[in-house]
């Protein structure tokens, strides 16, 4: 950077203060950009710390002295029969990792794994204040067990069948609602809106006794038919998301279309709805990640019926139950995981610009 | 124009407008269908039902008391006012820690000083899409006071001992319990992060570029220009985050089932409703709790809203 600097050398004086602050410049960079990955791995941290555990035994989970990446004692093959290897302070002042063949109270036989066959080696003292030697070992198997344990598939395919009808419903009525708003005129059409985004502040419990006595009375708790049926009746987040894109859509194009003798529903399926389509992507993967982390519905409408749970509250119940076998809790919480994570990945922008618009365009 | 197609064909216009109204309440029907069967009619029979003792596991048996639910909410049972308490003071310490964090991030990631800012976006915004029962359970651990990472990393770096028997009990001391919780919420605060960075950048950098011309430093210029001109997303945010607090009710519930751990502080005003309503089925009563999470919560978006006129700035107003 300095040396083409150097065929210009007219203004020196001016050269040598722009050095100085762009190095000031870099420092600056550097210093933050370190800073805000500690912050970050901090951030991240616990996730690092649920792979990890996810991948350990409980064995190594509640040892002392073990390590923190998964691992489990290193063990020496012999004769049909398995020993643990130690680190063992030799009289020479060197660490040998030596196998226990024979625990004894004030001294041990032991064997070298690389030479078994140059015999016992006899070593004084307790062989429990020896450090055990560890060996990286990811145990992937808990990923497996915890699927099975918590018949991890079922509630997949709850969850999905969820999502998948609940997200029609959801993108449709939403959709036909925002076009009614963002295209025609009629009374107290401003006042209608209003109360539209007014529900978004209304909390969800105050309305919750009666229609779940409601439902009760018709036989549907039990059912997930009182979690999917309100979606078809639209939300305000996606009503408003989608008629500000609609809003967007230049009028020409239904004008056109009114003028060749389309209705109105002619004109949403063939001209609105071919236009939004980003708009109801974000829509949809919207209302999948609320699908997959919807709580307090299916907890209070499925209760009792394990068969029908989705991930959310059969995670829960799996984590009440297991508590104590973190392996199997931090696996089954990565694995609920893994599918919300791949769908951000490849979707990133449209969710970017979604919570953008829900947020900040009001 | 107007005034000249309005005049040339007046019955026409009276057509359209039957049009318009015809196909605009066909096309929101499926709201107002759905507003009056799952809000406005919920709600006023929730009203109703707050007048019943009534319960779900004697079926028929439901007897009219009046008002006595609510005497016995806001007079004898001290368990309701304690829990709005509860809620208080968790929201007292979650919303300005999250804020804060959610407003620094913000202006980290938006800093014309940071590179790599879509690397560091995506990934300060990756926990916010793992469900949120997964981001418990993974805290839950982590939190843990013996084999936790937290405490064995502040023993190692401090050489206090936090972790054994007498060491940091995150989840059970009374005192640190809504702090654990404010951190765990720390995973789901990926969207305000989002919409505070999108707000700033729609400040205009005239207004950087004319303070910086007057002299203005850093904290002026982020006291007087940005915090200002993100007011509405401040506001929006808040707004959220006051309901969303009010019904705050998963991590408790994941965590120890709603019982309250430690001594009855993690009781918040939704565990008790979900409590009154789902485990004992007093369906009367816990309609009028219900009510009172409604009233408080309508209380304050009130408050905010007439307040707003004085703290939050409307670019375009004036």
């Amino acid at each position: 950077m300095g040396s083409p600097a150097g065929n210009l050398a007219v203004t020196p004086s001016r050269n040598r203060a722009s050095t100085p602050a762009v190095v000031v410049m870099r420092i600056k960079q550097v210093t933050f950009f370190l800073g805000i990955l500690i912050v970050l791995a901090v951030f991240l941290l616990p996730l690092a710390y649920g792979v990890f555990t996810s991948l350990k035994t409980e064995f190594q989970l509640s040892a002392v002295g073990a390590p923190v990446l998964p691992s489990s004692l290193e063990q020496f093959e012999n004769g049909g029969k398995s020993y643990d290897v130690y680190s063992v302070p030799m009289p020479d002042g060197t660490t040998k990792r030596l196998a226990l063949v024979e625990k004894g109270r004030e001294s041990s036989k032991f064997v070298d794994p690389t030479r078994p066959d140059a015999g016992l080696i006899d070593w004084k003292g307790a062989w429990r204040a020896l450090n055990a030697s560890w060996r990286i070992d990811l145990r992937w198997v808990n990923f497996v067990t915890a699927w099975k344990t918590i018949d991890f598939l079922r509630l997949l395919l709850n969850t999905i069948m969820y999502a998948c009808i609940s997200t029609i419903g959801a993108v449709c009525s939403a959709s036909f609602v925002a076009y009614g708003f963002s295209r025609f005129n009629f009374p107290f059409k401003g006042a209608a809106f209003l109360v539209l985004m007014a529900t978004i502040v209304l909390p969800p419990s105050v309305t919750l006794i009666p229609t779940y006595s409601f439902y009760f009375s018709i036989h549907w708790v039990g059912t997930w038919l009182p979690i999917i049926i309100p979606t078809f009746f639209s939300n305000a987040y996606n009503v408003f998301l989608i008629r500000q894109f609609m809003m967007g859509i230049p009028r020409e194009l239904d004008e056109a279309a009114k003028i060749d003798g389309a209705s109105p529903l002619q004109t949403f399926f063939s001209i609105i709805v071919p236009q939004a389509v980003p708009a109801l992507i974000v829509v949809m993967l919207f209302h999948f990640f609320f699908c997959w982390n919807d709580f307090f519905g299916p907890l209070i409408y499925l209760a009792g019926q394990p068969g029908r749970f989705p991930i959310s509250v059969g995670l829960t119940k799996f984590f009440n139950m297991y508590v104590r076998q973190n392996s199997l809790v931090q696996a089954s919480a990565l694995i609920s995981t893994a599918i919300p994570i791949c769908i951000f990945i490849f979707a990133q922008k449209y969710l970017t610009q979604g919570i953008v618009v829900t947020g900040v365009e009001k | 124009m107007k005034s000249a197609r309005t005049g040339a064909v007046r019955g026409r216009g009276s057509s359209q407008r039957r049009f318009e109204l015809k196909w605009g309440l066909i096309f929101i029907s499926p709201w107002v269908l759905g507003f009056f069967i799952f809000f406005l009619v919920p709600m006023v029979s929730s009203l109703g039902f707050s007048l019943f003792d009534f319960n779900l596991s004697a079926v028929g048996a439901h007897k009219f008391i009046g008002l006595e639910n609510w005497k016995r909410a806001v007079l004898k049972d001290t368990e309701v006012p304690l829990a709005v308490l509860k809620t208080f003071a968790f929201a007292g310490i979650s919303l300005p820690i999250s804020f804060l964090f959610a407003l620094t991030l913000a202006l980290v990631l938006n800093s014309s000083l940071l590179r790599g800012k879509s690397f560091f976006r995506a990934l300060f915004y990756l926990p916010a899409m793992i469900p949120f029962v997964g981001t418990v359970m993974i805290w839950y651990g982590v939190l843990n006071q013996h084999a936790g990472w937290i405490n064995q990393i502040i023993e190692s770096v401090t050489g206090f001992k936090a972790t054994g028997s007498n060491g940091i009990q995150w989840l059970q001391s009374v005192n640190l319990v809504y702090l654990s919780f404010t951190w765990i919420g720390l995973w789901g605060i990926g969207n305000m992060v989002m919409t505070f960075i999108a707000g700033l950048q729609k400040v205009p950098t005239e207004l950087y570029e004319a303070a910086t011309v007057d002299g203005a430093g850093w904290g002026t210029r982020l006291t007087r220009i940005t915090l200002p001109m993100i007011t509405p997303i401040i506001f929006y945010n808040l707004i959220l985050a006051i309901i969303g607090t009010m019904q705050f009710f998963l991590v408790p519930y994941v965590i120890n089932r709603g019982d309250g751990t430690p001594a009855g502080m993690t009781n918040f005003i939704m565990v008790y409703f979900y409590r009154q309503s789902f485990n004992y089925f007093n369906m009367g009563y816990g309609a009028v709790i219900a009510w009172i999470i409604f009233i408080i919560a309508m209380l304050f978006t009130v408050v905010l809203f007439t307040t707003q006129k004085r703290w939050v700035y409307y670019m375009g107003e004036k």
